[in-house]
């Protein structure tokens, strides 16, 4: 008899659920040696259910969650390994395409994740891995070019600039030495999916980056990782040693004579290196500190040569665009919002995960029907969009299309496409205090509206939240977030005033203040 | 042992020709010796070619470059907004109590260092916590009491 596949999963979220211990329990309680594989996988992205173990059976995959090490035994008992019988246990959950939180996506930068061990580079080929990197190989810089304008790929990171553009900037650019930059700083809470297809489909990732070297010759690349992922540092590593060993990168790209080599360079625990500049900065060995721009970065970046930074998905996106033609992610999305963005469900939410969708759902659908309203099980207060620096939702806005133009068109990002959901406990006045102490304890300093604003915005709100003088601070806070708005050198300063306002304006009453007379008729 | 000059130089020399190598560097010294100490400062600014000044400047600006050991064990907490979305202010203050150790501290015995975080990218599973190496997702202050136990209890009552 072959052995029964086991799928235990080695993403973060899974470690953090106990997963290695389920992979031990599953080993010693499978006994006999060949009775079962155990595969670690990718992360499928329903981490409510996290270690998500899957049996093969058949053509099926079957999927049991959360599994603890101590139910183990009692789902060999039930006989997980033959099928049928485990159906009716209390974790199981079915064929796990067939679980509707998946089945209802639309996955396509996270359509391999979670399928195999995400390390082995037979199984990346398998499943479709190359095809991308084959097809530029046969083309010239801008015919590859031309693919990602034509894709209407965007950046994933947040700003949301066409990819296509910035490849053409640094294409035409002429230098003797170009560079790539995967911005995997992802700094953001609420947002996991860089952290997940770097642990889960690593050679996605460097295929993209491959593509990109040639599309705008470049023969250099950086992968710039944060330090608090040493899961997602350990696996790119390892795929990156993986596929130099198997010459996809290095000296002669699959043997074309093209070169391009690959470096991971580990961050160190500043938030705003998540800033492209700064991350550049960062990169040359010195203080991450925000550049003015000009000089853009696709003109004088990386040793103040032309480099082209993106942020994970954005790079992961191309070996799609390539391998099936601008179409397939063109065909999908909202007005100019084009593909899918893998939303990252987060904070107080029944089902979190993620949920990769076309651009144009709504948080509605995206928190109930997804994410099961509340994980408390209390009433949704707010929902916080793109990050940190992102605009607390009130619920008038939850049935906007999530699509760049349509959130902007009433101050909010979507950006990196994280949500954070808060229950009724939670109280806006602080979190728009903690916006304002996380810009303070992160700003670089280089410029002065976010160094001493955010600070000064600390002492305002306390002085609101202590009812001193109340109306003058309120109309001081405004004016000081409107200098952050217009005076900051980068986003981290710019930004920080979008949770701040939004929880001002639309919750009032944490603040102590009474409702607008339109919020109240 | 070699001395902290001679690994410290061992490192430098190895990062000398790598483009903007003072990073890794950095990280090669926390990764030997454990943090980054004073000592370390002059001898990677003249193998490196930096002055002590711009070494000291990017030694400080990154949170993780710790210039000090650390305790045995150190216990990270994120407070970021989706763990706050989920308790974690209560679950730091409770670690602060429970282990006697105050935020960015390390308890006066060397056994505990808490660090307050922010986001270790499981903000579906919050709060998260990492102790040591290992993370944990959806931590109740009893569960935090029982890792703590495990953890730290341990290492308190081990010789250094």
């Amino acid at each position: 008899m072959s052995p029964v596949t086991v799928y235990v999963p080695r993403d973060a979220a899974a470690l953090a659920a106990g997963a290695d211990a389920v992979a031990r329990a599953v080993a010693d309680e499978a006994g006999e040696a060949g009775r079962v594989r155990v595969v670690r996988n990718g992360s499928r992205g329903l981490l409510w259910l996290e270690p998500l173990v899957e049996v093969a059976v058949g053509a099926d995959r079957v999927a049991y969650g959360p599994v603890a090490p101590q139910d183990v035994a009692g789902l060999f008992d039930a006989g997980w390994l033959e099928g049928g019988g485990a159906g009716a246990h209390p974790l199981a959950h079915g064929p796990t395409e067939r679980i509707p939180y998946l089945a209802a996506q639309q996955r396509q930068v996270f359509a391999r994740a979670g399928l195999a061990d995400p390390l082995s580079l037979e199984d990346y080929a398998a499943l479709g891995g190359w095809a991308g990197l084959q097809r530029a190989l046969a083309l010239d810089g801008a015919a590859i070019v031309q693919q990602v304008l034509d894709s209407g790929l965007r950046g994933r990171g947040g700003a949301a600039f066409p990819a296509g553009i910035k490849w053409r900037t640094v294409l035409q650019a002429a230098a003797e030495r170009k560079y790539v930059v995967c911005n995997a700083d992802e700094g953001d809470s609420g947002t996991f999916s860089d952290r997940m297809a770097m642990e889960g489909d690593p050679y996605q990732l460097i295929e993209g980056m491959a593509i990109a070297g040639l599309a705008v010759g470049a023969t250099q690349g950086y992968v710039y990782v944060r330090s608090e992922y040493p899961h997602a540092l350990a696996t790119m590593a390892e795929a990156i040693e993986r596929a130099g060993a198997a010459g996809v990168l290095g000296d002669s790209v699959c043997g074309s004579g093209r070169a391009f080599r690959l470096e991971l360079r580990k961050a160190a625990g500043s938030y705003v290196c998540g800033e492209e500049t700064a991350l550049l900065e960062s990169l040359e060995g010195r203080r991450g500190i925000v550049r003015s721009k000009p000089p853009l970065p696709a003109l004088q970046g990386l040793f103040g040569q032309p480099t082209l930074v993106h942020n994970v998905i954005t790079l992961a996106s191309v070996p799609l665009v390539l391998a099936h033609g601008p179409e397939a992610l063109r065909q999908h999305g909202s007005g100019r919002s084009r593909g899918t963005l893998p939303f990252q469900l987060a904070g107080n939410v029944l089902r979190g995960g993620l949920v990769e969708k076309a651009f144009g759902l709504t948080l509605r659908e995206l928190v109930f029907g997804f994410g099961g309203g509340t994980r408390s099980g209390r009433p949704v207060k707010a929902i916080q969009v793109g990050g940190p620096l992102g605009t607390y939702v009130p619920p008038s806005r939850w049935d906007e299309p999530l699509d760049y133009e349509a959130y902007a068109a009433f101050g909010a990002t979507v950006g990196h496409g994280g949500v954070v959901v808060h229950d009724d406990t939670a109280d806006l006045s602080a979190l728009a205090r903690y916006a304002m102490e996380f810009c303070a304890l992160e700003s670089c300093g280089k410029c002065t509206p976010c160094r001493i604003g955010s600070t000064r915005g600390v002492e305002v709100i306390d002085r609101i939240r202590r009812g001193e003088r109340r109306g003058a601070q309120v109309a001081l806070l405004r004016d000081l977030c409107d200098t952050m708005q217009h005076g900051s050198l980068c986003a981290m300063g710019s930004m920080t005033p979008n949770p701040v306002l939004s929880a001002l304006e639309h919750y009032p009453d944490d603040f102590g203040l009474p409702a607008p007379p339109a919020a109240a008729a | 042992m070699p001395s902290v000059p001679e690994t410290v130089l061992d490192i430098a020399r190895r990062h000398r020709d790598v483009p903007g190598g003072l990073l890794p560097a950095l990280h090669a010294v926390q990764d030997a010796l454990g943090h980054v100490p004073d000592e370390a400062v002059p001898v990677l600014a003249q193998a490196l070619n930096r002055s002590r000044a711009e070494v000291h400047g990017v030694l400080t600006h990154y949170r993780h470059f710790r210039r000090h050991p650390p305790g045995r064990v150190v216990v990270e907490i994120c407070r970021a907004e989706a763990c706050q979305a989920c308790g974690a202010e209560a679950l730091l203050a409770h670690a602060e109590r429970t282990l006697g150790c105050g935020r960015h501290d390390t308890r006066a015995d060397g056994v505990v260092t808490l660090e307050p975080v922010y986001c270790l990218g499981l903000c579906a599973s919050s709060p998260a916590v990492r102790v040591g190496e290992q993370l944990h997702g959806r931590v109740t202050p009893a569960q935090l009491d029982r890792l703590l136990a495990a953890s730290v209890g341990a290492a308190g009552t081990d010789a250094p």
